[in-house]
């Protein structure tokens, strides 16, 4: 029997329950002894002249190695400094709270802080631009020399009203999809020596192969001059993609002062360094006909980027591709404007562009059904691409591969109770109960793995006592390749788990790879590796015949034990020790890579049940059904944990958390006492239902499910909330639905009445 | 000052600054560093250690100020023979882990939890859980693996 689909507990977790895991904070290797510590001088101002660094105080310090500022980064390649770009320490500006103005080399950790303190900087304010409204009047530009913050458009060039013009029901809406901190329980960190010519980086992300590319390119290294490693990583969800400022300043210190140098940072630093995702504002037009049908759909997205591009000139075009979800829709408009202001850079975060597009056309469709007086579950069904229609090109130029979007969606209504829960809120509502009781229903579909430089890299070998090692391009963190990859590899080779190591994360080990994100590892990174099980299979077939003295084509692998037989001659076989004894000095081994342009598009449907409490506007979500359809599954336990975290941070973001600035610039969220973080006490236990539609795409037949339960839970739990309220007249409540703004649109929907 | 610590059933003796976290402690000079650190505000009990039995966050507590007393880390549950205890073990086989960095402090909150309410419902657990953050999991495998450590023990 197949190992594959069955539910094998993780190999990597009894080194993680025992020892605890190796962070980058953990390790304590020989080369970075007597490393100094780093620690950023942070700007307190949002936008602000700087006219004088004054680092002789903090200079005078005991302990102080070297105290570094943008003066400094004299032997680096010159930048091009246009709209947007990102310096590595702030020259003569500083566009966000939190941006980089110094960096402080100490003896001792706690020395670090008190110095950074003695950096005197001297700064004049400038008008501070909040928010995209704001950015968009252009009253304030960031970059001067510039004619506009807005850094980037695309889509229409200008939207056609003809397109709604036989509806017979058009609604208008601008929402939210509010900025949101990934905050992976471990924070940013690197440490980074310079010897012979070389830099070793040790950082927390989840690509390492990005990251020595990034720093290579940024301070003019030589190719090879860089080796980039991952320990183990606590979290990432988009935030830990590529190089950040941070990292590439600490290798280039190491190099400038020949030390070790090593930088965690706070969590505060981490809530204002680290990119944030999402801050996007929607306005959606939906027009159609009573009978449910929607004939046109236009989506417009200003973007707020931060301070500086790192993806928000990209991120809207995810959400453009994406926009029209799982609909058949005939007129699609898109278009979008990326504007900068003065707070924290926007980046990848889980779904990174997809669970907005998913957003906007999810509160559309309910907008319209509330304004044609439909079930919300009926008007999706009756506008869902058929199974028929697929491979489904969509007006916004998505080739969506494979869907069975009704299934999905009547398989999650069902094991929902929907007609019963329907039943249930027309009781309290009659009753008058002060709990009142929500129903979001949200379908999605997504974009996985494909692009231009989609791709990843494997490499395996059977060593002569039997045992395997598998390279992988993909470093994870925390999705648990090691389990999974082994898995493919028994499954392939027949040679049992316990003797198969997978590695990663290591430049120098697999020089090419790409990395753990967008949900692309198993479709891309466990494929390289079923591809090379398969290529060294084939190897080791001739390998066998030889040593048999048979035809290739009659030897069988019985994958149940491992050996190579002859098929009808009875007797032993050969096991793979032999076959690797006999493959000579370079072994069996295959290296593949494995790259399709092609995408998949992983899909399903939530169901979000919540209780509002009308007295005081507190929501509480009570239960949280899915369908996520992402093709065969390898180990249901690692795709079950994938879409619990997923839903649990998407219901976050529709319920609780907002990376919130004041009009000064000010993040008012930079500690865990002021970012609401979801904790266990808010969320229930999660009702999973499976599905698996694959697709041709790969020969695994699987898509990625590391966003679906991001992407699909936001929506639908936003949906809930407003639906435990549609009786009073209320038709939507931006995220995060924080009580106050319940209570408030309660307050006013009664005021109304 | 010098402080003696007992940790995970041995006695610790060393020069410590009067501000030096019982988290840093732990890690830097006793160094285990299973133990992490998530925040500066006391709010995600990666540090969660056990002070004489009872849960605390590692990181408000000075190191100074547990001189003479017993602490006991994720460390501190395994066996001689390297054996998972039943808490662990519940983690492992419910998948109550990804990236693995609330871990520690989750299981020794689950720990303490477990030695004072050995059957808690759902409910209970889910507000005991209150102060330790998990960014991978969404809870629901960790509430899962403390109910299945619970039932474990009887
Ligand atoms: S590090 Fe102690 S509570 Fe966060
Ligand atoms: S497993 Fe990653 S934070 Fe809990």
């Amino acid at each position: 029997m197949s190992i594959l689909g069955t539910r094998v507990v993780r190999t990597e977790d009894p080194r993680l329950l025992t020892t605890g895991a190796t962070y980058l904070e953990d390790l304590r290797l020989p080369e970075l002894q007597g490393a100094a510590y780093a620690t950023f001088v942070r700007s307190p101002m949002a936008h602000a002249r700087i006219t004088e660094i004054d680092v002789s105080a903090a200079l005078a310090e005991p302990g102080v190695v070297a105290v570094l500022t943008a003066r400094d980064l004299d032997d680096i390649p010159d930048r091009p400094a246009g709209a947007g770009a990102e310096p590595l320490l702030a020259g003569d500006v500083v566009r966000f709270a939190g941006e980089p103005v110094a960096l402080v080399l100490t003896e001792e950790a706690y020395q670090g802080e008190d110095v950074a303190e003695l950096v005197s900087v001297d700064y004049e304010e400038l008008p501070v631009v909040v928010g995209v409204d704001q950015g968009l009047r252009d009253e304030t530009l960031l970059f001067p020399g510039t004619d506009s913050n807005v850094v980037s458009t695309g889509g229409a060039e200008a939207f056609d009203d003809a397109a709604f013009a036989d509806c017979e029901v058009v609604v208008e809406r601008t929402i939210v999809n509010q900025r949101v901190a990934a905050a992976p329980l471990e924070v940013r960190a690197t440490a980074a020596i310079w010897a012979d010519d070389r830099m070793t980086l040790w950082v927390s992300t989840q690509n390492v192969h990005g990251v020595r590319d990034a720093v290579v390119d940024r301070l003019g290294l030589g190719k090879g001059a860089v080796r980039v490693i991952a320990p183990d990583v606590g979290g990432g969800f988009g935030a830990k993609i590529g190089a950040d400022r941070e990292t590439i300043t600490v290798g280039w210190a190491a190099r400038r002062t020949g030390r070790p140098v090593r930088w965690v940072e706070t969590r505060n630093e981490n809530m204002v360094g680290m990119s944030h995702g999402r801050a996007q504002v929607h306005t959606v037009t939906i027009g159609g006909s009573r009978d449910g049908r929607v004939s046109a759909y236009r989506l417009d997205i200003v973007q707020d980027c931060g301070a500086y591009i790192r993806l928000g000139t990209m991120l809207p075009n995810l959400t453009m591709l994406m926009a029209s979800g799982v609909y058949d829709l005939p007129r699609v408009e898109t278009a979008y404007r990326t504007v900068l202001t003065n707070t924290t850079p926007i980046a990848a975060y889980r779904g990174a562009g997809r669970p907005e597009a998913t957003a906007a056309i999810e509160r559309a469709m309910d907008l319209f059904a509330a304004e044609i007086g439909m079930d919300a579950a009926e008007v999706r069904r009756r506008n869902l691409v058929p199974p028929d229609k697929f491979p489904f090109t969509t007006k916004t130029g998505a080739t969506y591969d494979t869907g069975e979007y009704a299934k999905a969606l009547d398989t999650v209504l069902d094991a929902a109770g929907y007609e019963e829960l329907r039943a249930e809120q027309r009781r309290r509502r009659e009753r008058g109960d002060p709990r009142q009781l929500g129903i979001g229903v949200s379908t999605y579909v997504e974009i996985t793995g494909g692009g231009p430089e989609a791709g990843e890299t494997a490499r395996l070998s059977v060593h002569t006592d039997g045992t395997v090692t598998v390279w992988t391009g993909s470093s994870p963190h925390g999705q648990g390749h090691a389990t999974a990859w082994a898995m493919l590899v028994q499954d392939e080779l027949g040679i049992p788990m316990d003797r198969i190591t997978v590695r990663h994360g290591d430049t120098d080990v697999l020089t090419e790879g790409v990395g753990t994100f967008g949900s692309r590892s198993l479709q891309l990174g466990g494929t390289a590796v079923h591809n090379a099980a398969v290529e060294v299979k084939e190897r080791a077939r001739e390998l066998a015949a030889e040593e048999m003295e048979a035809d290739p084509a009659d030897l069988v692998l019985d994958t149940e034990n491992g050996t190579w037989t002859v098929r009808g001659v009875p007797g032993q076989g050969v096991a793979w020790a032999q076959l690797a004894e006999r493959a000579g000095p370079d072994g069996l081994s295959a290296d593949t890579k494995f790259a399709t342009k092609q995408a998949t598009f992983p899909f399903g449907a939530h169901v979000a049940v919540v209780e509002v409490d009308i007295e005081t506007g507190v929501p509480r979500l009570v239960r949280h059904v899915t369908v996520d359809d992402a093709g065969p599954v390898v180990n249901p336990i690692l795709a079950e944990g994938q879409r619990h975290g997923g839903i649990a941070q998407g219901a976050a973001q529709a319920l609780y958390e907002e990376m919130a600035y004041d009009e000064y610039g000010n993040p008012v969220t930079a500690t865990l006492m002021d970012y609401t973080f979801v904790t266990a006490a808010e969320l229930p236990s999660f009702e999973l239902v499976a599905m698996e539609t694959p697709t041709s795409v790969n020969p695994l037949g699987v898509k990625g499910i590391g966003e679906a339960g991001t992407i699909g839970s936001t929506p639908a739990v936003q949906s809930a909330v407003v639906d435990a309220l549609a009786h009073l007249g209320i038709r939507h409540i931006d995220m995060p639905a924080t009580p106050e703004r319940v209570w408030t649109a309660i307050n006013e929907a009664r005021t109304a009445q | 000052m010098n402080v003696t610590i007992t940790v995970n059933g041995e006695k610790t003796s060393h020069e410590v600054e009067d501000r030096t976290l019982l988290v840093h402690h732990l890690r830097d000079a006793v160094g285990l560093t299973a133990t992490n650190i998530g925040c500066d505000t006391s709010t995600c009990g990666s540090c969660t250690v056990l002070l004489n039995g009872e849960s605390v966050k590692s990181c408000t507590v000075l190191a100074a100020q547990v001189d003479g007393d017993e602490i006991q880390t994720l460390e501190g549950l395994t066996g001689e023979d390297g054996e998972m205890d039943a808490v662990q073990n519940a983690f492992q086989q419910k998948h109550a882990l990804q990236c693995g960095f609330c871990t520690p402090g989750m299981v020794m909150a689950a720990t303490s939890l477990l030695r004072e309410n050995p059957d808690p419902t759902e409910d209970e657990i889910r507000m005991a859980l209150k102060g330790n953050l998990c960014r991978c999991t969404g809870y629901h495998n960790i509430v899962q693996a403390i109910l299945t450590a619970a039932e474990d023990a009887r």
